[in-house]
């Protein structure tokens, strides 16, 4: 099969480990036994423990490994992956910075796939699946990958740029074993929705087809077709170009779904159309997710209600439902665990939802009008709390309004103390609890204090150095922390840095934090995934000095083209075992060369906003 | 917190001026607490100077705001908008100036600013949209009212695909239902506004006889009258006679936030962008009168 470039010891292991370290005992087990029990092991975090156990343990492990995550492209090579494993048929990869979502990371920063995929094509060419996240793909990538893997199956896009639907043509065309082809989030060129008909005629392994987020029109005879072959198909989440007469049709090709993304949800329907949805939907015994329902038209929503009772997942962050429709809608929904939502809802369906979902765990609300175009209308702080007083069970929440106050906070999670994810984002930033004009400290300290369990926080509002101090005092499960527009000096970060024992990934907006509190984390930073910070008060120098101190980090400074010559506009800072990358943008303006000090570990690079 | 007439934003802005040394002549944009140096023209405005780090106000910190992108044209009537959250008068059509005019500095801000000092924290709307002179430095405007690089942090394809969906549907501001499209109206001069269901019109003519009834006490002008029974849209005699014949002018605010004057489209596609109504008094109408049936830009 494949060379082991590391051949494994001999079968007769207790007297061979004397070959090993000195110190090491010898093992009770042969290798094929530890191995064998070492396969069992999924989470990458015991593999990780296991490996580190001792040099058989490490062996074992890395002999054994099938599946590889890795958070950050950047913090290890290729190669280095190369050496280690050799039996990977599964990948996950995560590229840009997670604050490129929000365009503030340059287009051509990197994170690009293509060498990986290179790499994989010599080592592991029996890979069966690719995850990746916020990463570059071109379309000649995916042809790789369509063609140089033959046991491909499954392919999952979230937040990638880079490719084109000629890209998706090859993986429809070639991956004869495709289980599943999952695009979300994704920008990308779409030329035609020709791709889809590039499955082959007799292909039908589909399990998994989500295409939302494309907008051209696929061949409707065609998906059809192919949705009837897949008997196994249980995801399947269409595009806007999908009428309500195309779903129906479709759900009847497929009434064993368990994921279903509708298409646009508008449209004249006569009355026996909509009977013969309501039908479809009703045969959809199996389904717990539902998304979609793009431009809904509110009167077609009751042709939903028979298939929502065994619903746990919800999503409705693209239709525009006010309170009344929404309450009927969910009034069918009682297993809701998750609830995706628009704030076109307001308080009112928000109570509702309080009412209707007592399983409810994970609550997110978007903004129907981030821009405030009809002036902040939306969900307030009572709408959040009517949720918790309903939903006990609440652990996740991500919650976009325009005001807030300490108390409302407060009672929240007296109401549901189990939070592990506490994302609020008071949209004006800097705006104070607008009852008391308080900054609101005191909201953040309740969730911290009350919450042990909060591993993700997200603030927001007027905030000074004392949430951080709360932070850093009680957040000991914390790990990851994104701040905007918050802290009134460099202790607030020194705080975080300090207290937090488990942080992992912070990023900072747009805060009053300069090289003192950069420059307190210098070990701290080691033991992180990353730290961004832009708009704040650091410079270069700072930068320098944290990359000359600290070898193992690779410090990216990205910069404004017009700014100070001594700012370090945004920061990126994050471990590696790799060095410093290759692939940096290159330099615009030669007369910088006094940044280059240290280049293989520092890159300054300007950001050009685009 | 309150600033209950159009004057009051002058010395309010001068009190912000002594407090936070801008340049008396113009409006800014106003968090609680937070400064504006806009030194550099064609940058992103910073507002981390060094310069600004101790002065701070009250205690709180200074909230910066860079990045600043290039907004959308910003029309003065947002500011003057009948929420009551920013204190503002409708007695008299307050007509707030807030263009460029004077300013020198190339990011020329626009707003309407209410609690001028940092302890005054309660304002509601700290953050309005910020128009911004393009400079190479920044991105292309998107068409929504962006005001920071980034803020809020909501995904592209997110934002993209709502953007859409906001220009596609009608404001409702009643219950759900394909049948309700009501709008605000309001009257130079009136003491309070009025909302109408553009639905239930079909023609230019029974709007305006409409809106004659409910503002009976002024005289908007005979568009009926001088129009062919269910036409369309108002024939450019018409509109001339209107102006001469009247003290009003009847202008809506359209999706991208202009104000056009009703009459020059087709009665489908007005309702469609008709986002509100006033009723100018006729002499404040003067960019608006119509030679020719073209898109009129706002005052700004």
């Amino acid at each position: 099969m494949q060379t082991d470039p590391n051949p494994k010891k001999s079968k007769d292991s207790p007297s061979n480990s004397a070959n090993t370290e000195s110190t090491q005992l010898p093992s009770p087990f042969p290798d094929e036994v530890l191995e064998k029990v070492l396969s069992f092991l999924n989470s990458d975090k015991d593999r990780s423990s296991v490996s580190l156990v001792c040099k058989d343990w490490y062996n074992a492990e890395r002999w054994t490994r099938t599946k590889l995550f890795i958070g950050n492209c950047y913090s290890v090579s290729p190669e280095i992956v190369a050496r280690r494993f050799s039996k990977i048929k599964s990948v996950t990869l995560k590229g840009k910075p997670r604050f490129s979502d929000f365009n503030l990371v340059p287009q051509n920063w990197g994170a690009d796939v293509h060498y990986w995929l290179t790499m994989f094509a010599n080592v592991y060419p029996f890979l069966e699946e690719l995850r990746l996240k916020r990463m570059t793909v071109s379309d000649e990538s995916l042809e790789l990958l369509a063609t140089a893997f033959p046991g491909f199956r499954a392919l999952s896009l979230m937040s990638c740029d880079g490719f084109s639907t000629d890209g998706l043509k090859a993986i429809a065309t070639h991956c004869r074993n495709l289980t599943e082809l999952d695009i979300q989030d994704t920008d990308i060129d779409d030329f035609s929705g020709g791709w889809l008909s590039c499955f082959p005629e007799n292909f039908g392994s589909l399990e998994v087809l989500n295409f939302a987020s494309l907008d051209s029109e696929v061949n409707f005879d065609a998906l059809e077709r192919l949705v009837s072959r897949c008997k196994s198909l249980r995801v399947l989440k269409v595009n806007k170009s999908i009428t309500l007469d195309q779903l129906q049709r479709l759900l009847l090709r497929a009434p064993q779904l368990m994921e279903l993304g509708t298409g646009s949800f508008q449209e004249d329907l006569l009355p026996g159309q909509i009977g013969d949805l309501g039908n479809a939907f009703g045969n959809c015994k199996n389904l717990q997710t539902l998304s979609g329902l793009w431009e809904v038209t509110s009167i077609y929503l009751p042709v939903l209600y028979a298939a929502c009772a065994s619903l746990t997942f919800l999503n409705l962050s693209y239709a525009a439902l006010r309170s009344v429709e929404f309450g009927n809608l969910l009034a069918h929904c009682p297993n809701l665990r998750r609830l995706w939502v628009l704030d076109t809802v307001e308080d009112k369906g928000l109570e509702a939802v309080g009412s209707s979902c007592p399983l409810l765990e994970e609550l997110r609300v978007f903004p129907a009008d981030p821009y405030d175009q009809h002036l902040h209308r939306g969900v307030t702080e009572s709408g959040f709390v009517a949720v918790s007083r309903g939903c006990s069970k609440l652990h996740y929440v991500l919650y976009f309004c325009w005001q807030m106050t300490n108390a409302a906070v407060a009672t929240i999670v007296q109401n549901c103390p189990n939070f592990t994810h506490f994302r609020l984002c008071i949209m004006n930033p800097g705006r104070p609890d607008y009852l008391t004009n308080e900054p609101m400290d005191e909201a953040f300290g309740a969730v911290v204090k009350t919450c042990t369990k909060l591993q993700r926080l997200s603030v927001s509002g007027l905030l000074t150095d004392l949430t951080f101090e709360y932070i850093g005092k009680y957040a000991k499960n914390l790990e990851t922390l994104s701040v905007a527009f918050a802290g009134s000096s460099d202790r607030a970060m020194q705080f975080v840095l300090e207290g937090c024992p488990k942080l992992r990934k912070l990023e900072i907006r747009d805060c009053p934090f300069g090289n003192a509190a950069l420059l307190s984390g210098l070990e701290k930073y080691e033991t992180m995934r990353s730290l961004w910070m832009s708009s704040c008060n650091v410079t270069i120098n700072a930068c320098r000095r944290l990359a000359r101190e600290m070898p193992r980090l690779n410090v990216e400074v990205m910069k404004d083209k017009e700014s100070d010559d001594s700012q370090a506009d945004k920061v990126y800072v994050y471990r590696s075992v790799a060095g410093p990358r290759k692939d940096a943008p290159p330099f615009f303006d030669q007369k910088r060369s006094n940044i280059q000090w240290n280049v293989h570990q520092f890159a300054v690079y300007p950001f050009m906003h685009v | 917190m309150e600033n209950s007439s159009s004057s009051s934003i002058v010395s309010t802005e001068s009190e912000k001026n002594s407090v936070l040394n801008l340049k008396e002549t113009e409006l800014r944009l106003g968090l609680p607490g937070s400064d504006f140096l806009g030194k550099k023209a064609g940058t992103g405005i910073s507002l981390f100077g060094k310069d600004l780090k101790n002065e701070g106000n009250n205690g709180f910190s200074q909230i910066p705001l860079k990045n600043l992108v290039s907004g959308a044209k910003r029309v003065f009537s947002d500011a003057i908008d009948g929420s009551g959250k920013w204190g503002f008068s409708m007695k008299g059509g307050s007509e707030v100036d807030l263009g460029n005019g004077g300013s020198e500095n190339t990011n020329a801000l626009q707003s309407c600013l209410a609690g001028p000092s940092g302890k005054e924290i309660g304002n509601p709307n700290p953050a309005k949209p910020v128009e911004e002179k393009k400079n190479e430095n920044n991105s292309t405007a998107p068409a929504s009212k962006a005001q920071v690089v980034g803020w809020p942090p909501i995904r592209s394809f997110r934002k993209n695909t709502l953007a859409t969906n906001l220009s596609k549907n009608n404001v409702v501001e009643e219950k759900s239902g394909l049948g309700c499209l009501y709008v605000k109206v309001s009257m130079d001069g009136a003491p309070y506004l009025r909302k109408i269901d553009l639905k239930t019109y079909c023609s230019y003519a029974e709007l305006s006889s409409a809106l004659e009834k409910m503002f009976s006490c002024f005289t908007i002008g005979q568009y009926a009258s001088h129009g062919l029974p269910g036409q369309e849209h108002l024939s450019e005699n018409c509109l001339k006679d209107l102006l001469h014949g009247s003290e009003y002018v009847l202008t809506y605010e359209d999706k991208d936030g202009d104000w056009m004057l009703v009459g020059d489209v087709p009665w489908e596609m007005f309702t469609d962008s008709c986002k509100r109504l006033r009723i100018m008094k006729g002499s404040d109408a003067t960019g608006l009168a119509p030679r020719a049936m073209q898109k009129c830009k706002s005052q700004s």
